[in-house]
């Protein structure tokens, strides 16, 4: 029986506007997400995730309409300091045109706008989307609901000059509504794409959104992908979300996630080596804090031989809150010569916060080397005296060194400019501004 | 400055000190020599505060206070400096932003605000000039791959930075090529102040040629078994520890 949420999602479904060529994807959607059931604790695939949020919740109010007011907090928000991209910025999950500067590219196509070509490959690409291994109830509702979404392509050979961003962000309301985010990201044979994905809040009122995300990537030939996903909506807002990767030849993918927590913010990451040669590397930082809720659901496919893949996820987490990561590599039984390494290590600041962290290995193949580690650390008792041999206190040396083991993996950035924008928004979560600031640290070279 | 009395101290239930005496008056520099797990490092720890270190008898005092009632962090605010034999690694934790939290924590404790950024950045770039490092390492996570002399030597501007009164120095000249040793004894020399005591472990006696103590302690067994004059360290270089233990 579906749920009362089930049944006001349904009824968004009628309630929204969407061309022709879109009603066969809308329908399967429909269908399976009134018939799935709502996942409770038994769920694998949600058992420490509880969605009681949304069945709390109605989220079936209007969109609240995009005022000029706010333009510059809307643009402040999706701003990352430093950093010159292209940018697509949607608002409650409708563009906005003024800050979007990507809409100009060739490139960039919203379903709406799409040519009888584009309309094509978009339905195919949404066709292979609900064969994914990991498809749930909320892929079903991201199909259900489909009206608009945006289409990236990058052709053979060629590449973007900048980085293009894509940035979600919502505004509190009265009452609590329903966002659907759709991206399809085609790269073809040697091409190559930095694409960063927000998710972000602007509002006076607590941002009481519901955002459902969806995300398919296909990375050709040798083609490159670097893919930032940051989550830092506030904090009452909830968020499911999925990324899906398909790796072809030679393709290569680098991520980083970062998951700031909020009352539900789940994240579905599906990489799937499908070809010879391709390599994936993945990072992501979490921190939850008060009551708030982050998981993470990883899953590296090797369906190939000759396949890398190195994923390394880190969590604090603080108050009563909780995370969940659940790790799977799957070597299917061709993939020889695969090397997969996957690392998760969480720190619990307070005796009330959970970490719920399972490693999920299911290796077919005799010949790989597959190296997996989920732990709740310590922090190192060494560093902290070191710390206060120098004269620091044993709480601050605590904050330091909690802020440390997530700033190894900011350092580590492809883009250091998103580690430097990164940096003093996670310090506070710690209570430390950091001294110095980004030109300050750079003059010293 | 410092006045150690019958110290005994345990590790792991094992006796390591056994009744160690040792006075230092301001301005001195004591060199502490000694065989190998003789309880040199042991002795800075204990001074340092390092948890598991359990003192069981005697005691220390700092410019007349009981330092080994206080925790590692006030010992640091009261003077006392430890630059480490085995420096830790610590990656993620900014070089920059762990020195100025430590000049901060200590200004404090003398009553004093918050050096400001720019008056900071200009003292730290002048110390990591000192000790022949570039600047670019005040950038990396604290000692983050650096290399043995490069840890030693970012003690050193630690100590510089932090300008402590007492300067314990845990074979801060092991592992150190000649270059390396003349910026740490010129450091060392740099600093002396008739405020400001050393005690400098080394074994040897090549480091005592640039910076030149006032005495020599042979540390062994726990305790110290003689003391002398700079020239001991020249008759421990030629003799060894063995004709000691004999005479004791
Ligand atoms: N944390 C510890 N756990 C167990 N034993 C320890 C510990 N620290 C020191 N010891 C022991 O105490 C003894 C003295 O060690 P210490 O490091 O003080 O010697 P040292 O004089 O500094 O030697 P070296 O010249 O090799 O540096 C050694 O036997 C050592 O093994
Ligand atoms: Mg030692």
């Amino acid at each position: 029986m579906a749920t009362v949420f089930q049944d006001q999602q349904l009824q968004r479904v009628n309630g929204t506007h969407a061309p022709d060529w879109l009603q066969p994807i809308r329908a399967q959607g429909s269908a399976a997400f009134a018939a799935a059931p709502w996942p409770t604790r038994k769920t694998e695939a949600w058992k420490y995730c509880s969605l009681k949020t949304l069945a709390g919740d109605s989220y079936h109010a209007d969109i609240p309409p995009i005022t000029a007011a706010n333009n510059k907090d809307l643009a402040a928000a999706a701003t990352i300091a430093g950093l010159d991209s292209y940018q697509l910025v949607l608002v409650n999950g409708q563009i906005h045109p003024e800050l979007s500067s990507a809409l100009a590219l060739e490139q960039v196509v919203l379903f709406e706008n799409a040519n009888t070509d584009q309309q094509a490959a978009i339905a195919e690409q949404l066709a292979n989307a609900r064969q994914q291994s990991n498809h749930h109830l909320f892929n079903d509702l991201n199909d259900a609901v489909l009206n608009s979404g945006v289409l990236v392509t990058i052709g053979r050979n060629s590449q973007l000059d900048k980085p293009l961003q894509i940035c979600s962000i919502n505004t509190g309301a009265e009452s609590a509504y329903s966002v659907n985010s759709r991206v399809l990201v085609v790269l073809e044979t040697n091409a190559e794409l930095t694409l960063i994905e927000q998710f972000a809040s602007v509002s006076a009122h607590d941002d009481n959104s519901f955002t459902n995300n969806q995300t398919d990537i296909q990375i050709g030939d040798n083609a490159r992908l670097t893919h930032y996903r940051l989550n830092r909506m506030q904090s009452a807002s909830a968020f499911i979300g999925s990324s899906r990767i398909d790796l072809q030849r030679d393709a290569h993918y680098q991520a980083f996630h970062l998951g700031l927590g909020s009352a539900l913010t789940r994240n579905d990451l599906v990489v799937n080596h499908n070809i010879g040669g391709s390599h994936s590397e993945i990072s992501g930082v979490y921190v939850p804090q008060g009551s708030q809720l982050v998981d993470f659901h990883t899953c590296i496919e090797h369906a190939a031989a000759h396949c890398t893949s190195n994923e390394v996820f880190r969590g604090i987490i603080n108050d009563q809150a909780k995370a969940v990561f659940n790790g799977r590599i799957h070597i299917h039984k061709d993939a020889q010569k695969t090397l997969a390494e996957l690392s998760n290590k969480n720190l619990l600041l307070t005796n009330k916060a959970e970490i719920d962290t399972k490693p999920e290995l299911e290796i077919y193949a005799d010949d790989v080397k597959c190296a997996h580690g989920a732990t709740v650390a310590q922090l190192d008792d060494k560093a902290r005296f070191y710390l206060q041999s120098r004269g620091i206190s044993e709480q601050d040396a605590q904050v330091m060194l909690s802020f440390g083991f997530i700033n190894e993996l900011l350092d580590a950035l492809p883009h250091p400019v998103i580690g430097d924008w990164l940096r003093p928004l996670l310090a506070q979560r710690f209570g430390r501004a950091p001294a110095f600031t980004t030109e300050q640290v750079e003059a010293l070279s | 400055m410092i006045s150690i009395s019958n110290l005994h101290a345990k590790v792991e239930d094992k006796p390591i000190l056994k009744g160690l005496n040792l006075d230092i008056k301001p301005g001195e520099i004591h060199a502490i020599m000694g065989p190998n797990g003789a309880g040199k490092s042991t002795l800075g720890n204990v001074l340092a505060g390092r948890d598991g270190y359990e003192v069981t008898a005697g005691s220390a005092t700092l410019n007349g206070k009981d330092i080994l009632a206080l925790e590692a962090e006030e010992r640091a605010r009261e003077g006392l400096f430890l630059a480490f034999q085995y420096p830790v690694e610590i990656p993620g934790v900014s070089n920059l932003e762990f020195l100025k939290a430590s000049v901060d924590a200590i200004r404090a404790h003398q009553g004093k605000e918050p050096l400001d950024s720019v008056s900071f950045l200009k003292k730290a770039r002048e110390k990591i000039k000192a000790v022949n490092l570039d600047q670019s390492f005040l950038k990396r996570g604290v000692n983050e791959g650096f290399s043995g002399g490069e840890k030693k030597r970012n003690e050193l501007m630690q100590m510089m930075m932090l300008e402590p009164s007492l300067c314990i120095l845990d074979e801060t000249d092991s592992g150190l090529d000649i270059d390396a040793l003349q910026v740490v004894a010129h450091g060392v020399n740099a600093m002396r102040d008739p405020n400001r005591s050393f005690i400098i472990v080394t074994h040897y006696q090549r480091l005592l040629d640039y910076i030149v103590p006032d005495y020599v302690h042979v540390l062994a067994d726990g305790k110290i078994v003689k003391s002398g004059g700079k020239e001991l360290a020249l008759e421990l270089e030629e003799k060894g520890y063995s004709w000691l233990e004999s005479e004791a």
